[in-house]
């Protein structure tokens, strides 16, 4: 016994830990090593295939950011207990909603998002609200809105429009306050400074000539990284973190000692609705158009990110950042076995593997932090 | 029994679920620092008595006073604001959290930072670390899992948070009930300290051993009737399990157990 200090009488049955694997024994584990591996991995087979230059960060950033955003509404719930396999129609009616608006209806932009977004959380706080009051598994309640919003999805452009793609929304948005907040770039002056200096691809001809190729940080990336930061804070830093580790660890226990789990559990239905429309939107401002199809599957993604980064699929464990590597690693090897000239198809046998090594080492690592057996 | 008015002050509790009468007229007094122990066989009533001490249920008839004054509780709420707080066997702790979130659940330490409100992580964490030495768990660390905890130190951990939220009349719903001997031992000597501070303790057991290591004082419910109050000395182990029972059954099997009950 080294540290006699604190061990007054001392278990005997307690093992002593050195700090630094007190310190290595964390949710983010798993996805910390993952994403290690995986950048390796593509450094030595993909390292002068461009993947690393500016296009090629943007280019798998851009991927990792999309899985990010709805990844982190996805964790916050997975911790309050549940599951939303709603996201994917969500990011596809929500889009949908925004073209119909702003094209179809003529709305500025700015409205047409407003009221997107005021639909799409209403609609999660729905889905909550029925979760909570029935006690039906959120699995089963989100998977009639998977199809309920999919259909909506599909429905309403093919009555308005006679088509499942709406453009146009591009000339819309032109000039629009709220758009470039979903579609702009930020740090343009940055870009431009790195491209004088030599620090990343300028365009060598043209009309373009002198000008970075990577011009400014797309506003889907910087959406990724505040919630990323504000999920993580609101979860380990405040109250309501707590009350959300809670909800979901034991939902009886945690209202015993007056925790108000109902409203944690809707509030976080509301918030992953919400990040789906955030991905929603950026994509349309990207596209410049939404279509029926769009975010088949992402709710499967994202709750593969999540696993990946250490959360427990029953609740009441996890962690927004590891999440966000989850995201990270996702990214990376769908975009990098392309560098790679991997055949594409791979990318699935791929995503298994590491699912299933990133799930395997974390159920380890959990067992040494929680104790269960 | 240190003060000589009673904290909580049942009178004549009564209880019908439709046409089953649960209580039948119960009285209690609890008293500052005494541990009061429930004693009753499964279906006495037990349940039911301390549900509608904590505010779960409204009597059917009858009065509680608390602190002298008549209280209605609407809900448990009201009663744990007023220092009335139950610890359950089971639902108490969560055990993938840890202990000082755990231990300040529902009632987080908040910390100002410019406009936005955190958790208090490193006030939480010294006053777990406190309360806990002082109960004698030594923690490896506050953020250490309530999950790796035994039974007997989660329900040590539940008792501690419910004091140090300044609860008065502290329910303890059959804690030892799973544990095994160390960890019971452990919970009766936390029970022991936490009398010592002035709280009162009630203590549901129908373990007749576990209520004469730490009781003051003895009511034994049966049948939704209580068969009165005794003092520490005044009744023996036997006398206690046979009015448990009801006396006449207990007689008939103890012959053919040789008195192993």
């Amino acid at each position: 016994m080294t540290d006699v200090q604190t061990q007054v009488a001392g278990d005997e049955r307690i093992k002593h830990r050195s700090r630094f694997r007190e310190a290595l024994i964390r949710p983010e584990l798993g996805g910390i090593i993952g994403t290690i591996l995986v950048f390796a991995m593509f450094l030595i087979f993909a390292g002068d295939s461009g993947m690393f230059n500016s296009q090629g960060v943007l280019n798998w950033g851009q991927i990792s950011a999309q899985f990010m955003i709805i990844a982190v509404g996805a964790c916050l719930l997975m911790i309050a207990g549940e599951f939303d396999l709603s996201v994917g129609s969500m990011i596809g009616f929500a889009g949908m909603l925004i073209a119909i608006f702003s094209v179809t209806l003529g709305w500025p932009v700015w409205m047409a998002i407003i009221v997107t977004f005021v639909i799409a959380l209403a609609i999660g706080a729905l889905n909550g609200y029925i979760v909570v009051r029935t006690g039906l598994p959120s699995f089963i309640v989100t998977l009639a809105f998977l199809f309920i919003l999919r259909g909506f999805a599909i429905y309403l452009p093919q009555t308005i429009e006679r088509k499942t793609i709406i453009g146009g929304v591009s000339d819309a948005a032109q000039g629009d306050w709220l758009a470039a907040v979903f579609g702009g770039k930020i740090l343009t002056g940055l870009f431009q400074w790195l491209g004088d200096n030599g620090w990343i691809a300028v365009f060598e001809r043209g009309t373009r000539k002198g000008q970075p190729v990577v011009d400014g940080l797309p506003m889907l990336v910087v959406w990724a990284i505040v919630l990323v930061i504000v999920g993580h804070v609101i979860l380990t830093k405040t109250r309501f973190g707590n009350w959300i580790f809670a909800a979901g660890g034991d939902a009886e226990a945690a209202r015993n000692s007056g925790v108000p789990v109902n409203r944690v559990k809707i509030l976080m239905f509301m918030f992953t609705a919400f990040c789906a429309t955030v991905f929603a939107a950026c994509q349309v401002m990207e596209f410049g158009g939404a279509g029926s199809d769009r975010g088949l599957l992402k709710e499967f993604e994202a709750i593969i990110a999540v696993v990946i980064g250490g959360a427990l699929l029953t609740g009441g464990y996890g962690s927004v950042i590891g999440a966000a590597l989850g995201a990270l690693i996702f990214g990376v090897v769908q975009q990098g076995l392309f560098f790679a000239g991997v055949e594409s198809s791979l990318f699935r046998v791929f995503l298994g593997l590491i699912l299933l090594f990133a799930v395997i080492l974390n159920t380890y690592i959990r067992r040494i932090i929680t104790g269960e057996r | 029994m240190t003060s000589s008015q009673p904290l909580i002050r049942m009178q004549n509790i009564e209880k019908h679920f439709g046409s089953v009468i649960a209580l039948a007229g119960v009285s209690v007094d609890i008293y500052p620092g005494e541990c009061h122990c429930l004693l009753g066989d499964n279906g006495a009533g037990k349940s039911t008595f301390i549900k509608t001490m904590s505010g779960v249920h409204k009597p059917t008839k009858g009065d509680i006073l608390f602190e002298g004054r008549p209280m209605y509780f609407a809900d448990p709420r009201d009663a744990i604001a007023a220092g009335i707080a139950t610890v359950h066997q089971h639902l108490a702790m969560i055990p993938l959290m840890s202990v000082s979130r755990n231990f300040f659940m529902g009632n987080e330490p908040l910390r100002k930072i410019g406009p936005f409100r955190f958790f208090d992580h490193d006030y939480a964490n010294r006053v777990t670390m406190e309360e806990m030495r002082k109960m004698g768990i030594n923690l490896r660390g506050p953020e250490q899992a309530v999950g790796t905890l035994s039974g007997g130190e989660r329900q040590t951990v539940a008792i501690a948070r419910a004091v140090h939220f300044g609860a008065k009349v502290l329910i303890l719903d059959e804690p030892t009930s799973a544990l095994g001997v160390r960890q019971t031992a452990n919970v009766l000597a936390t029970i022991d300290k936490v009398r010592k501070q002035g709280v009162a303790v009630v203590f549901i057991t129908h373990n007749v051993r576990h209520a004469l290591a730490v009781g003051d004082r003895f009511t034994v419910l049966n049948r939704g009737q209580t068969l009165g109050t005794a003092k520490r000395g005044e009744i023996s182990a036997e006398e206690l399990q046979d009015m448990m029972a009801g006396g006449q059954e207990l007689a008939t099997l103890e012959g053919s157990l040789g008195g192993t009950v």
